[in-house]
């Protein structure tokens, strides 16, 4: 029998451990709750040189860099002085993200497509990043950045095509819905694995670097995604090799049905993940057109002077599900997108454009139904070429094409095979 | 032409492919200043500089994603995983990205890396060190994987490598690097210098990808070997006497089925060997291949001789390494029926 044990010396737990399991303080039924979101003034944030240290500007990644007030009026040192027309371009690229993203999401709930994803709520992140960098940067993006596509003119029915795998697809068929791919667009090919994009940017940018190019490279990853590995390699070959490039995290607070504090949102902010790193990390309103555009120009101006990667996480919130295939009202409050304290990216934009006299309630309509009307033909041009199952269709034989450069011998045989089954 | 060790020939060809294209860049763990734990990149950092050869992080997730960054931008990149064994966290890099970019944006882009890794055993290396991990890439659509078995090969076969547009997987057998091994571990250790294998000519060469060769032509038996197991298969056959017609594959995917098949046509029977655990080896689709494509000219059933389906030990080093003795028995029971 062993002998009785003594009293716990001082530092040894008396109670038992227990195990904390994040959980969202909201959920559907309860009211939406952002109390916790800390929102400054717009304009609080000065705005540092662009050569800064690193090191001396921490506190940034535990901030909120706001241009645009709640009356629409562009406040602060980080004011981009974007000109009006600029604005305006801003305004119908946003508007025409949202437009093809109502669209395509009605064509998959009419069974043309098997699967669609919105970017309702984000529009400024993609946008106004896409207009800030230059046209020949390499953009390295997630799913949800089809924004960078509007911001660079480019046409819609050509996303379409790949929305419905049809007869005038680029990608030939071999990708899910929106999973694009355009190195003429500079927009790197989507992967479904999350956080891949992250560490490859960053490859990018070492090689344009290594040549003396003058092209930067931008990245995104959603707030989730922070959690993969590729995260961490991205931040440190960026921080070893003072990589050019914009490392942009959006958090728009779900990953599925999963709360930013499923990825480690509760312990601190994603921004200051960078800070680990030694790299600039700054936290940015992602529903503010005008911050975003500063922060992406500050960020590419830095990147292109040598002084290596800069993270931007961008607050925003995903106002729809995940994708076609997700209900958020099983996991959120069905109120919680018209909670969000920040608004709405386009609305902003547009309240803001009229409080400086540059737009109208009457051209805001009218630009809405001339891109509804846009949206609506570039449809008919795509579904011409066929939908998923639908119309004109691929060569099924092409499916053995560009598995490899020169298409090896057993690829042909069992080409040859699928086509004599018939 | 010169006498050079695989270490040696492999460095030539990386030394040979910076020359010719400013386009290949190469980096690693160590690889830089250092020129590789296995000497594998020695000088070559001093010879064309800082960011051409250069150390990367511990990370192997991390390499093979800037390798292929690096590679959608246009350059042609060289990776070192230090041990093959360690090449599972770049996995998802290697097989979620390079291996489907050109397929899955319809060549708009790809990715022309190579990734080159000491592999296998025979050094007492135990589990982390001698592992042969290629039957997990040679099942990936996309990928090609590479394993030469001499200097010369080692070579040609790497410089096609880093020039081909794809992306290929190259493990070499590092009980090689310094002379050939038939499994005789009690024998004196014999070096590439004496063997016709070392004579590796200088500049510019190769040996094509996708093309096996027939190191020992027989009429009784068709041994498929790469690697390693090269020299092991050789001194079976000269231990037991029996004719066997050894074919080193040198790359596995993509295969050279052709060579295969008309070597099993014309001995009626075959011996897989590799150092691999045996389950889902790579041996496992030679072994379907042959049946399937040769199974009216097979006189005794498809012989697998191959790494026990262990994790590789340490104490027991050549009782899990196929040596001579267990491959012979293997070539004894396919021609003696």
């Amino acid at each position: 029998m062993t002998a009785p044990m003594t009293a716990p010396a001082l530092g040894h737990n008396s109670g038992a451990l227990s195990l904390h399991i994040p959980v969202p303080s909201v959920r559907p039924g309860t009211q939406p709750d952002f109390s916790a979101l800390a929102i400054p003034k717009a304009g609080a944030w000065p705005r540092p040189p662009m050569d800064v240290a690193a090191a001396d500007i921490r506190d940034f990644a535990f901030g909120l860099i706001r241009v645009l007030d709640d009356d629409g009026e562009a406040k602060g040192e980080w004011r981009p002085e974007l000109d009006a027309a600029t604005l305006r371009r801003g305004l119908r690229a946003m508007m025409l993200t949202r437009a093809y993203d109502e669209r395509m999401v009605r064509m998959q709930r009419q069974g043309k497509t098997s699967f669609y994803m919105k970017s309702t709520g984000e529009e400024a992140v993609a946008v106004a990043a896409g207009m800030a960098l230059d046209r020949g940067d390499m953009c390295f993006p997630t799913y949800r950045q089809q924004g960078l596509f509007m911001a660079r003119d480019w046409p819609l029915r050509d996303l379409m095509n790949q929305v419905y795998s049809n007869s005038g697809d680029r990608l030939k068929g071999r990708q899910m819905p929106v999973f694009y791919s355009s190195r003429e667009a500079g927009f790197f090919s989507i992967s479904g694995n999350l956080g891949t994009q992250y560490s490859q940017a960053v490859g990018w940018a070492m090689a344009s670097a290594a040549c003396g190019d003058t092209r930067i490279a931008a990245a995104w990853i959603g707030d989730g995604a922070t959690a993969e590995g590729d995260f961490h390699y991205a931040l440190t070959f960026a921080s070893v090799y003072r990589a050019p490039a914009v490392l942009n995290i959006v958090n728009n607070q779900w990953a599925i049905s999963s709360f930013s504090g499923i990825a480690g949102g509760e312990a601190t902010t994603f921004a200051a993940r960078g800070l680990a790193y030694g790299l600039p990390s700054l936290r940015v309103d992602g529903n503010d057109f005008l911050a975003v555009y500063a922060a992406t120009q500050w960020a590419a101006k830095r990147a292109r002077a040598n002084l290596g990667a800069t993270v931007i996480e961008l607050v925003t919130y995903r106002a729809e599900g995940h994708s076609t295939s997700d209900d958020p009202s099983r996991y959120r409050a069905a109120d919680e997108a018209a909670a969000w304290p920040l608004g709405d990216p386009v609305e902003r934009l547009a309240q803001h454009l009229i409080v400086i006299g540059e737009w109208d309630e009457a051209r805001h309509a009218a630009l809405r139904e001339e891109l509804t009307e846009h949206v609506r033909e570039e449809g008919k041009a795509s579904e011409a070429l066929g939908t998923l199952g639908q119309g004109p269709q691929l060569d099924r034989a092409s499916m053995f094409d560009d598995v490899y450069k020169v298409m090896p011998a057993h690829l042909q045989r069992q080409r040859s095979q699928m086509l004599e089954g018939e | 032409m010169a006498r050079m060790n695989m270490i040696q020939a492999i460095n030539n060809a990386m030394d040979v492919c910076l020359e010719n294209d400013p386009k290949v860049v190469i980096f690693g763990q160590d690889v830089g200043y250092f020129g590789g734990v296995f000497r594998a990149t020695d000088r070559l950092q001093g010879r064309h500089g800082l960011t051409r050869v250069f150390d990367a992080p511990i990370s192997e997730g991390g390499i093979v994603a800037t390798a292929v960054g690096m590679g959608a931008y246009g350059l042609r990149p060289v990776v070192e995983i230090q041990f093959a064994d360690y090449i599972y966290p770049g996995t998802d890099q290697l097989i979620s990205e390079a291996a489907r970019l050109r397929y899955r944006t319809a060549g708009e882009w790809w990715s022309p890396i190579t990734v080159r890794a000491p592999y296998g055993g025979g050094i007492y290396g135990g589990q982390t060190h001698s592992q042969s991990p290629e039957g997990i890439f040679t099942h990936v659509a996309g990928l090609k994987t590479v394993i030469p078995s001499n200097p010369h090969d080692a070579k040609g076969l790497l410089i096609a490598a880093i020039e081909d547009d794809d992306p290929v997987l190259f493990f070499e057998p590092k009980r090689l690097y310094n002379g050939p091994f038939d499994g005789h571990h009690d024998r004196p250790v014999t070096a590439w210098a004496k063997h016709p294998a070392g004579e590796v000519p200088e500049g510019h060469y190769t040996v094509p990808l996708g093309k096996a060769a027939i190191v020992r032509p027989g009429s009784a038996v068709t041994v498929l070997v790469y690697g390693t197991m090269v020299h092991v298969a050789l001194a079976a056959a000269e231990e037991t006497g029996i004719d066997a017609e050894v074919i080193d594959l040198r790359t596995l995917v993509p295969l050279d089925l052709d060579a295969i098949v008309a070597s099993v046509e014309k001995t009626g029977c075959c011996v897989i060997v590799h150092e691999a655990t045996l389950t889902c080896g790579f041996g496992a689709e030679l072994a379907a291949l042959v049946q399937n494509h040769c199974f009216y000219f097979l006189e005794a059933p498809v012989e697998r001789v191959a790494g026990w389906d262990t994790p590789y030990p340490h104490a027991f080093e050549w009782d899990y390494f196929p040596g001579p003795a267990r491959v012979g028995e293997a070539l004894r029971r396919a021609v003696e029926r």
